[in-house]
């Protein structure tokens, strides 16, 4: 789908007024070969980036981690040290950027913010100072929407998204209604969207399709759409809490759609892929896969983002081993 | 911008020689009459090697070598033995394949990323799967005890070297026949190596033997009157010829010629995938390739949208040395090739097509051609009728289904076909309708073992893998 064709068709806005027009829309969207798109993905998961490449991207990718930990157990302490990290990523160098963003469950986001921003709570300009290379601040992420099923009222969905956002966080990571989606009520699922967006305020809006549960690459680009239609600002692959997490075909086919729907409207959608993506070699390969589909206007933090936590200590043992040409042990990097 | 750093493979896995000889009854041996030619890296004009010329004497010398080896070694060995040294040598394939890439790469300057992930994957899989008919063959369905045809002379061509010759070699030894390959002029150098893998696996001699050199030594060795059967990869042209040549005598005869091959895409396709579909099917080693999905057929209504997502893909390849791991198209084999391409594209440009390719730069050394494609071409133009064998895509438009079918079909050509829709009942109907000897479903340029490759009319006759590729070899 390109801008040709989509320039066609009548104001995209417009769709989501009707369960009819949004389902023809959907219906109507190109389908994915599954093989084809695994191929695809596959063959540039060849590709062999080496020395100053392999630098520049793993400064990227760095840069582009949601540093995240979405657990029963998490504490104040944990979420403050995982902020502490976040900021300043590897210690014994000061040229390492910070990462992208700290991503918590809400009654996690009031000791995250301390840290980022300080104790005033002075958004943004605190994280600056402290952050130490790069330009920016340490993004606030947190989950809401009943995270991670997304099985409960609308009314408790904004009510969590209200909190997370009052609590200082400036990015919402909600789930969208896989029950609604898999039923084919996208009315449903568009509405609870466009509620969502309207909650998060100032707040960036990413929209976790969890492709994991919507089985197919069909599904994974008819979702992608229905998100962006709504007003997502991201779509973001996965909760991490089922098992298919995020992969290469599935980004693919999810980056093929930004690039369709930014040709179609003009407005830019980010993409995350989140869960599962463990070591550089992997995320490099994710780097590759937006520079050969949607090119360089993604290879951004703002616009492109790495749900992960294990992923940064691998990132920063793969930076030291390029800059002073040894692998140090896991003791040297911090763990938390 | 995301620039990858140079990631060339090495070199330094393959030893050249400064000079080969021929490999006759089991050895490398000097041509009696001691001429050579050399063959280059078409990357970079540089000398690989000197090659041996193989003269009629020396034919004479390779087919008397594989006579003997079939009369008293290979042809009575039972097939669970013949078998044995086939695995062997896959396996050999397979340990040595980066070796085999390189020197694959070096020498037909295709980019190492295929070399390594297509071609030699294949070779190997070709040599286990023959190899596992090889105490079968009770049971192919020619009737019990099927016999070997004899001595094979068996002539490749230069865009897949060591898979040409994979394809020949496997089923012909599966089968209990000996054989003399002659290898393209260009691209002799793996098939040399090969040689050296039948020596390490301890294959009897003269089994397999591998005389080098151009077009007459071929014609020597098509009318050489004790060779029961000749197997041809390569142009029309001389395919026409070595049928002439060999009519009326008994020897059996499968050719597998030239192409110009339909690629059709209809408006309920995946799009992605059939974008992918359509530069793997004309741009995959350089558009050489004798089943190239050189001609594009778009569905109208898609054709602007199609073209639009396939210039942009296009804008991604990444044309330059092919050793490089991250190289998507290589150099053009040989200077004549490139000429040939060029002559072409000139008279597609002459007859009033719309030529386009990405801004790419290409080397100064070596034979190169930008990935191209001609938009407003009809029936009518050379460049939708001839073989082009190059990175040049011709785009027509079609309305119906039974257009695409009557455009698809309107060649002299039927080797291969790709169909792209999501419908299945449609795909069914074309399938049934395309004269082609293969036709790929949402896919292009597969290649199996297990599936037989051949074509219609001036693509050849016979058939190359599965069990239908044995017949070639066999007494039935």
């Amino acid at each position: 789908m390109t801008a040709t064709a989509m320039s066609a068709r009548p104001d995209l806005t417009e769709l989501g007024r009707s369960e009819t027009a949004l389902r023809g829309f959907l219906h109507g969207l190109p389908g994915v070969d599954q093989v084809g798109a695994e191929q695809r993905a596959a063959q540039l998961g060849t590709r062999s980036i080496k020395a100053t490449a392999k630098a520049w991207a793993i400064d990227l990718a760095i840069r582009m981690v949601d540093l995240t930990t979405l657990e029963g157990a998490d504490t104040p302490g944990k979420v403050r040290a995982l902020a502490a990290k976040a900021l300043r990523p590897d210690p014994a160098d000061p040229s390492c950027p910070h990462v992208g963003a700290v991503c918590v469950y809400p009654s996690m986001v009031p000791y995250v913010a301390e840290v980022l921003r300080g104790p005033a709570g002075g958004a943004g300009s605190a994280g600056a100072e402290a952050a130490p290379a790069g330009a920016g601040v340490v993004h606030l992420a947190s989950v809401a929407t009943a995270f991670p099923a997304g099985q409960a009222p609308l009314e408790v969905k904004l009510a969590d998204t209200r909190a997370a956002v009052a609590a200082g966080a400036d990015e919402i990571d909600m789930v969208i209604n896989r029950s609604a989606f898999l039923t084919g009520r996208y009315q449903e699922v568009y509405d609870e969207v466009v509620a969502i967006r309207e909650a998060c305020g100032p707040a960036h809006l990413k929209v976790i399709l969890e492709t994991g549960e919507l089985s197919t690459y069909d599904n994974v680009r008819r979702a992608s759409w229905l998100a962006m239609l709504a007003g997502a600002d991201f779509i973001k692959t996965s909760t991490g809490k089922v098992p298919a997490a995020a992969t290469p075909p599935v980004t693919l086919v999810m980056l093929e759609a930004v690039r369709d729907f930014r040709a179609a409207t003009g407005r830019q959608v980010g993409v995350k892929p989140a869960g599962g993506i463990k070591t550089t070699k992997d995320a490099i390969k994710y780097l590759v896969l937006v520079n050969e589909t949607v090119g360089a206007d993604w290879l951004d933090p703002d616009w492109f983002r790495f749900g992960a936590s294990s992923l940064l200590n691998d990132l920063l043992m793969q930076r030291t081993k390029l800059t002073t040409g040894d692998y140090a042990g896991p003791d040297y990097f911090t763990r938390d | 911008m995301f620039e990858y750093a140079p990631a060339p493979e090495s070199r330094s896995v393959v030893q050249l020689q400064p000079a080969y000889g021929l490999f006759v009854g089991g050895e490398f041996v000097d041509p009696t009459d001691g001429d050579s030619f050399t063959s280059i890296n078409p990357a970079s004009e540089e000398v690989l090697a000197e090659i041996a010329l193989g003269g009629v004497g020396d034919v004479d010398r390779a087919v008397r070598a594989a006579r003997t080896a079939y009369d008293r070694v290979w042809g009575p060995m039972p097939g669970r033995d013949r078998a044995k040294y086939l695995f062997r040598i896959a396996r050999l394939i397979q340990e040595r394949s980066r070796e085999l890439a390189v020197l694959e790469s070096l020498d037909n300057g295709k980019p190492i990323r295929e070399s390594r992930d297509v071609d030699l994957p294949l070779v190997a899989a070709h040599f286990f799967y023959h190899a596992g008919w090889a105490d079968k063959l009770d049971h192919a369905g020619f009737g019990p005890g099927p016999r070997p045809l004899g001595v094979a002379a068996q002539i490749i061509p230069w865009n897949f070297p060591l898979l040409m010759l994979a394809w020949k070699i496997a089923p012909a030894l599966a089968t209990g026949n000996t054989v003399v390959l002659k290898p393209a002029e260009t691209t002799s150098l793996t098939a040399l190596l090969f040689a050296e893998i039948c020596q390490q696996a301890d294959l009897p001699a003269g089994v397999v033997n591998i005389v080098t050199g151009a077009g007459e030594t071929g014609r020597a060795l098509v009318e050489h009157p004790d060779v029961d059967k000749v197997a041809f990869t390569g142009s029309t042209e001389v395919g026409k010829a070595i049928a002439r040549a060999v009519a009326g005598t008994d020897t059996k005869l499968t050719l597998e010629l030239g192409g110009k091959a339909a690629n059709i895409v209809f408006d309920d396709a995946p799009v992605d995938q059939a974008v992918e579909g359509i530069v793997n099917g004309i741009f995959f080693n350089q558009g050489h390739v004798c089943c190239a999905g050189s001609r594009l057929l778009l569905q109208e209504s898609v054709a602007d949208e199609v073209l639009a997502s396939l210039k942009r893909r296009m804008a991604q390849l990444r044309v330059g040395d092919p050793l490089d791991k991250n190289t998507d198209i290589g150099a053009i084999n040989s200077a004549a090739q490139l000429a040939r391409i060029s002559e072409l594209a000139d008279a597609g440009t002459a007859e009033g097509t719309q030529r386009w390719s990405p801004p790419c730069e290409l080397p100064d050394r070596g034979f190169w051609f930008a990935p191209t494609i001609f938009t407003g071409v009809t029936q009518a133009h050379r460049i939708a009728r001839e073989e082009i064998f190059g990175p040049v895509l011709s785009v027509l438009t079609f309305r119906t289904p039974a257009e695409a079918v009557e455009k698809a079909n309107n060649t002299p050509y039927g080797l291969s076909a790709g169909v792209w829709t999501e419908k299945g009942s449609r795909m069914l109907w074309l399938a049934d309708r395309l004269r082609a000897g293969v036709v790929w479903a949402n896919t292009f340029n597969k290649f199996d073992p297990t599936a037989p490759f051949g074509g219609y009319q001036e693509s050849g006759y016979g058939r190359e893998g599965g069990r239908h590729g044995l017949e070639a070899y066999l007494n039935v």
